[in-house]
């Protein structure tokens, strides 16, 4: 597996359930603290670094030092100490919080930087970029503020899902569920209009039974709604923001 | 990690909105629609080669709040067999965590898009009737819905009135054991559930549930231990003066509206306006008084809660009796022509 960054992705270990990193970043333990901020990082880094790029116009270069600035103070707590989940998401938060970081203390932020002293956090921004280059045609209609909010969303569910699909991944290896794992990647990852599979010609070059596609394809699914929404806990502060999260990035609701 | 396309998030998305129905004996058809709790979709149950309705919670209910509420919302369908309330059939939790249950699939639509193109008012008055005895059957059972509305009524293809979802009712006391044996004792299957009956949730007070314009205005103001019978019994008022053709909703302080329709009769609308007096206690008593007085609407009878003048009561009552009141015009015509002529 890639790894995107060495400070947390799939690699974190978490409490399974009812754990969230949004409470752990208060919490008085250190560990439990640093693994909190490290899930915050991994599930936001990417959008954050895509919307600089975009919503900013910053270049490569700029939008790497400005994303590397602007966890290092969210590693600090600075910005996370002021958040408070029952007025905002912290994806809304966060992109106020970086709106006026680059608009008003990038400079000073990148001078105490290069002064030392801050944590730097290690990010693959070439996979970034490369991310971006994909979604040209798509980056092209983005143009208003709303349009930029809008971005930032479905970077943020793009990254979570992938970060989802690699820790399924992981977990079918581990099982021997390697098939199963296949089969989803097939059927809902690389699913494109002009050439979807059936579910009998899965099970052909599976060479399965129609109802074990079915089965197995439920089961991967089931699994990836299950570590979906222990990320969505994660990423939520009270039982009332994960319902609503959860039904707003799983489209159990209409947007 | 892959990138995703938009593609292949909307696709995990919507398989991730959809119930896991592995090991069920149900097979997802589509999404209906969703409701506060919960989202229903149309399934075949594989087994008896019927359509049915799924009523699935969102999200697994980590907390059990909600999941018993779903089942206390079927436990409470399951115990009033009524042709006017939708028949349950099964409950329990799917392999996803998400809590069900399984209902008669209703094809129909609902009152509030269907009511202008019932052509007459008297039709409207009868389906109201049907609604009436759906109620009054639940209270006569210990059970208050407390969101009756247009939206929460679906009228079949063949007339048949149906009161949909009694998630937020409740239960004012526990049914006769009798009922339950005579049941039993005429062969009535009970609820198959593979989940256990869920204690009784007490809404606490000062929580407002219902739906504004058409909850009375005790429940408004959260007062939901003392509510009765009687603030459903508002609700219907207030659905009868939509079916009226009042459009404006009504105000939840059961004031009469200014824009009443000037085509409404005013004995009909006075039997709403009774029904969503601001004091409970100046309301009907019960659902089935309230069904009298539109059934002698209908029969061109005196209404309770219309005092007429002479004028009003004898035209009326010529209404009332035009038929026959014609025949004995006609008989006397005929005979005051016979006398003519047989004089000349």
């Amino acid at each position: 597996m890639t790894e995107d960054t060495k400070i947390g992705g799939a690699n974190a270990k978490f409490p399974a359930t009812r754990w969230s990193a949004v409470l752990a970043t208060r919490s008085s333990d250190p560990g439990e603290r640093s693994r909190a901020l490290d899930a915050i990082v991994a599930a936001y880094w990417k959008p954050i670094y895509k919307y600089l790029r975009i919503r900013w116009g910053k270049s490569n270069e700029d939008a790497k030092d400005l994303t590397q600035d602007f966890f290092a103070k969210v590693l600090e707590k600075e910005y996370l100490d002021d958040f408070d989940p029952s007025k905002a998401r912290l994806r809304t938060f966060l992109r106020v919080c970086v709106d006026r970081f680059v608009a008003n203390d990038a400079k000073a932020a990148r001078r105490i930087k290069r002064g030392g002293g801050v944590q730097h956090v290690s990010l693959d921004f070439g996979a970034a970029e490369a991310e971006l280059e994909k979604a040209k045609p798509v980056l092209e209609r983005v143009a208003s503020p709303e349009s930029f909010d809008d971005f930032l969303e479905k970077e943020f569910i793009r990254n979570l899902f992938g970060l989802s699909v690699e820790t399924l991944r992981k977990e079918c290896e581990n099982r021997g569920k390697e098939i199963q794992f296949r089969l989803f990647e097939i059927y809902d990852l690389e699913c494109d209009d002009s050439r979807q599979h059936s579910y009998a010609e899965l099970a052909k070059e599976f060479k399965l039974a129609p109802t074990d596609v079915t089965n197995y394809l439920a089961y991967a699914r089931r699994e990836f709604r299950r570590i979906t929404l222990e990320r969505i806990r994660e990423m939520t502060g009270s039982e009332e923001e994960y319902r609503s999260e959860a039904r707003f990035l799983l489209g159990i609701v209409p947007k | 990690m892959n990138w995703l396309s938009d593609e292949a998030i909307a696709r995990l998305q919507t398989a991730s909105a959809l119930p896991d129905l592995a090991g069920t004996r149900y097979r997802l058809i589509e999404r209906v629609g969703s409701g506060g709790m919960g989202t229903v979709y149309r399934a075949e149950d594989t087994v008896l080669g019927r359509r049915v309705a799924l009523k699935v919670l969102d999200l697994a209910d980590v907390r059990g709040d909600l999941g018993a509420r779903l089942l206390r919302e079927a436990h409470i369908l399951a115990r009033l067999e009524h042709p006017g309330i939708v028949p349950v059939h099964d409950a329990g939790t799917l392999a996803d965590g998400r809590v069900f249950y399984a209902m008669k699939f209703v094809e129909g639509e609902r009152l509030d898009r269907l009511a202008e193109r019932i052509g007459t008012i008297a039709d409207r008055l009868r389906v109201f009737q049907r609604i009436c005895e759906a109620v009054e059957f639940a209270h006569a059972r210990g059970i208050l819905h407390r969101d009756l509305k247009p939206e929460n009524v679906m009228v079949g293809p063949f007339g048949e009135v149906l009161v949909m979802d009694w998630g937020v009712a409740k239960i004012l006391r526990e049914v006769s054991k009798d009922v339950s044996e005579q049941r039993k004792s005429i062969g009535v299957a009970e609820l198959r559930t593979t989940a256990k009956t869920p204690e009784p949730l007490e809404t606490e007070h000062g929580t407002v549930l219902g739906t504004p314009g058409y909850m009375a205005p005790e429940q408004a103001r959260g007062e939901v231990a003392s509510l009765d019978e009687r603030a459903d019994i508002y609700s219907l008022g207030a659905i009868l003066r939509f079916l009226l053709g009042e459009k404006r909703l009504p105000s939840t302080a059961g004031t009469e509206p200014s824009s009443a329709n000037a085509h409404a009769p005013k004995a009909a609308l006075a039997i709403a306006r009774k029904a969503m007096a601001e004091n409970p206690s100046n309301r009907y008593a019960s659902v089935s008084e309230l069904a009298e007085d539109v059934g002698r609407y209908l029969d061109g009878s005196r209404v309770s809660a219309y005092r007429e003048n002479l004028l009003q009561g004898a035209i009326r009552w010529g209404t009332k009796y035009r038929a026959a009141i014609g025949l004995v015009l006609a008989y006397l015509l005929v005979r005051a022509l016979l006398l003519f002529f047989l004089k000349r």
